[in-house]
């Protein structure tokens, strides 16, 4: 190609660029730059344009603040278990519905509904279920017997955290199965017609080919689903508001931003929050290997 | 080593028979071919020998045993996919060793017979190396040697080669036959590649929509054709057919064709509904002096051979096969084919070709 041809080529491509390069400056540089430029200042949200530099004073004090630790704590608590038992039912689901069995397709379309459903619908249809006098859980148990009063699900501190967890799995589960199940369908069929003639025992061809070779698309699923999680603040916030037993750090910086008008404060935890998702995503992309798992 | 049978195997994926009443008895060390064209069954029916795919109905036999319940893996046959299916995360070396991993057998044991058969493919120095890191035919060396290496008593060959260029294509044909005379193991390889069902086969199985067109060594498939498919199928370029009636015109009782063809009528035989010649058995004369007349359309140089294009009136066109290229001159002007009698198939309107004496000189020729 000559090099008027490369240049042409070259400006046609800034061109078709220029849309994108426009909405992403107002949608994200702009906002991003705001929070980041506020959190080394003291500004309250009723009027921003009221402050002064304070440095790094508001990152120093959410990192001294013990609640923000407590967050931080309920995040990874809420994150891994989560995630891993969505991990581990996800495959567990998806397996089974790419066997051919009947009702496959039914199957598959009834599995997404719970992940069509908003979070804040599902968290109230879950909350009603679960409510302690009126739920239609608490009913069940007490006819089948297994327990005599109704249990106060989300209003007792030790149980609330499991209850998030539980409606969490219930609904992305889903998606996990998704993913999953994509990855298994791009696997070779002969692939596993070859370990069949060759004799592999079914849980060997499950370790050493299924899962090796899944590694690439359950990957991709536990980086989303992780991502998903560290910053959850729907499910939370709508079943416990500011209980500080599932507090996530979304909750928290929202709390410091709204409720206490901090913006300076505020915006200081949104970037924790950033830094946070930001290292957490290093780490498994580094321990999933998913730069080097694409090629095959 | 074994001998393998079917005995009226069918397969019906829902109401879709793929599979239609196939009978058949592979001697234990034989080479067996199924060819046929793509949908015609022929990788069901080696999936049906392997235990991939249960048979709807009829019987299996594998060394004398009937296996049709018995699951793949405890057959005692390998599978070599067109595909290759190598396992992708692992080195050349587990990936032909895998299957011995679970058998019990000692890691240095493993080693040395992965060694071994490594050595005997020209792929040793690759070992160490991932399935992506090789090309095709690297590729499907491994795959063989993953066969060969749990010794099984029957190899099945699902297009091994397709997916390689011609030139590696030749070669790795010429090794799979040398690995035949080896072994002497039995062997059943499917193609659609009619040139490599010929040169590989001790024994070719014709199939077409689920049936068996034909069984027969690869001469007998050529010079003695059951019908119409196994006549146009073997055989490249493809058989020239054009049709025919039984009739009468100035010469007398005949055959009559289009292009003022005409052949005696063979006594005591069904009056055959079409005619099919070979292109090397055509010869060019000029117009008016052959059996009939045609318009020369093109001619393709190949180098050491030419291909001449005819154009029937009324009919179809037919191939010529030539060693020396007709005369420019001629295209696209008027010339006469001939061909002898011998040389003539006749099938009837069913497509089964209608047996005339001279098959007997044939059946000779073919034995010898």
């Amino acid at each position: 190609m000559s090099a008027r041809l490369a240049r042409r080529d070259h400006r046609a491509a800034w061109f078709f660029l220029l849309p994108v390069i426009a909405a992403m400056l107002v949608v994200a540089v702009w906002p991003l730059g705001r929070t980041f430029f506020f959190a080394f200042t003291d500004a309250y949200l009723d009027d921003p344009s009221v402050y002064t530099m304070v440095g790094l004073a508001n990152f120093l004090e959410v990192f001294n603040d013990p609640s923000w630790w407590l967050a931080v704590r309920n995040t990874l608590v809420f994150t891994v278990i989560s995630v891993s038992i969505e991990t581990v039912l996800g495959l567990a689901i998806a397996l089974l519905i790419n066997d051919a069995i009947p009702g496959r397709g039914l199957a598959r379309a009834a599995i997404l509904v719970p992940w069509a459903i908003p979070v804040v619908v599902a968290t109230k249809i879950w909350e009603w279920m679960l409510n302690d006098q009126f739920g239609v859980i608490n009913k069940v148990l007490i006819e089948l017997g297994l327990i005599d009063h109704g249990v106060a699900w989300t209003a007792s501190g030790s149980l609330i955290m499991g209850v998030v967890i539980f409606i969490d799995v219930w609904m992305t589960t889903p998606f996990m199965v998704l993913l999953i199940l994509a990855g298994l369908q791009m696997l070779s069929h002969e692939i596993f017609e070859a370990a069949a003639v060759d004799g592999i025992p079914a849980w060997k061809r499950f370790w050493s080919i299924t899962l090796p070779m899944l590694r690439p698309a359950i990957g991709v699923a536990v980086l989303f689903r992780s991502l998903d999680a560290l910053r959850m603040f729907d499910l939370s916030y709508v079943l416990a508001g500011s209980n500080e037993k599932v507090m996530t750090v979304s909750i928290y910086a929202r709390d410091r931003l709204i409720s206490f008008q901090e913006l300076g404060v505020g915006s200081a935890a949104s970037t924790w929050v950033f830094l946070l998702v930001a290292l957490v995503a290093i780490i498994l992309i580094g321990a999933l290997r998913l730069d080097k798992a694409a090629g095959h | 080593m074994a001998s393998v049978s079917m005995e009226s195997v069918s397969k019906n994926f829902g109401t879709h028979k793929v599979i239609q009443d196939v009978n058949l008895a592979i001697k234990d060390g034989e080479f067996v071919v199924f060819v046929g064209p793509s949908g015609c069954g022929k990788s069901t029916l080696l999936r049906i020998v392997a235990g991939l795919i249960s048979a709807s109905s009829g019987t299996v036999r594998i060394g004398g045993d009937d296996v049709t319940d018995v699951p793949a893996a405890k057959r005692g046959v390998a599978f070599v996919f067109q595909s290759y299916a190598l396992y992708p995360h692992m080195t050349v070396a587990r990936n032909i060793g895998f299957a011995l991993e679970t058998m019990g057998i000692k890691r240095d044991a493993i080693a040395r017979k992965v060694e071994t058969v490594a050595r005997m493919l020209k792929v040793d120095h690759l070992l160490q190396r991932r399935p992506r890191e090789l090309s095709g035919g690297q590729r499907q060396r491994v795959a063989i040697g993953r066969a060969l290496v749990r010794q099984p008593d029957i190899f099945l060959f699902d297009e091994p080669l397709s997916n390689l260029d011609a030139d590696l294509r030749m070669e790795m044909r010429m090794e799979i036959a040398r690995l035949h005379e080896d072994l002497r193991t039995t062997m059943i390889y499917v193609t659609h590649d009619q040139s490599e069902a010929m040169t590989l086969a001790d024994r070719i199985v014709v199939l077409n929509h689920g049936r068996v067109e034909q069984i027969g060594t690869p001469s007998e498939l050529y010079h003695r054709p059951d019908n119409r498919f196994v006549a146009g199928f073997i055989g490249s370029p493809r058989m020239n057919f054009l049709p025919v009636k039984a009739g009468a015109d100035d010469r007398g009782e005949g055959v009559l064709g289009p292009g003022g063809l005409w052949l005696p009528r063979v006594a005591n035989l069904a009056a055959p509904a079409e005619i099919g010649v070979r292109p090397e058995a055509l010869r060019i004369l000029p117009a008016g002096t052959g059996r009939f007349d045609c318009v020369l359309e093109r001619v393709e140089d190949l180098g050491h051979e030419h291909f001449a294009y005819c154009r029937i009136a009324g009919g179809p066109i037919w191939v010529i096969r030539l060693a020396a290229s007709p005369e420019q001159s001629l295209i696209g002007k008027a010339v006469a084919l001939s061909f002898e009698d011998h040389s003539i198939f006749f099938f009837a309107a069913d497509g089964e070709r209608i047996a005339v004496p001279s098959d007997k000189t044939d059946a000779r020729r073919a034995i010898r």
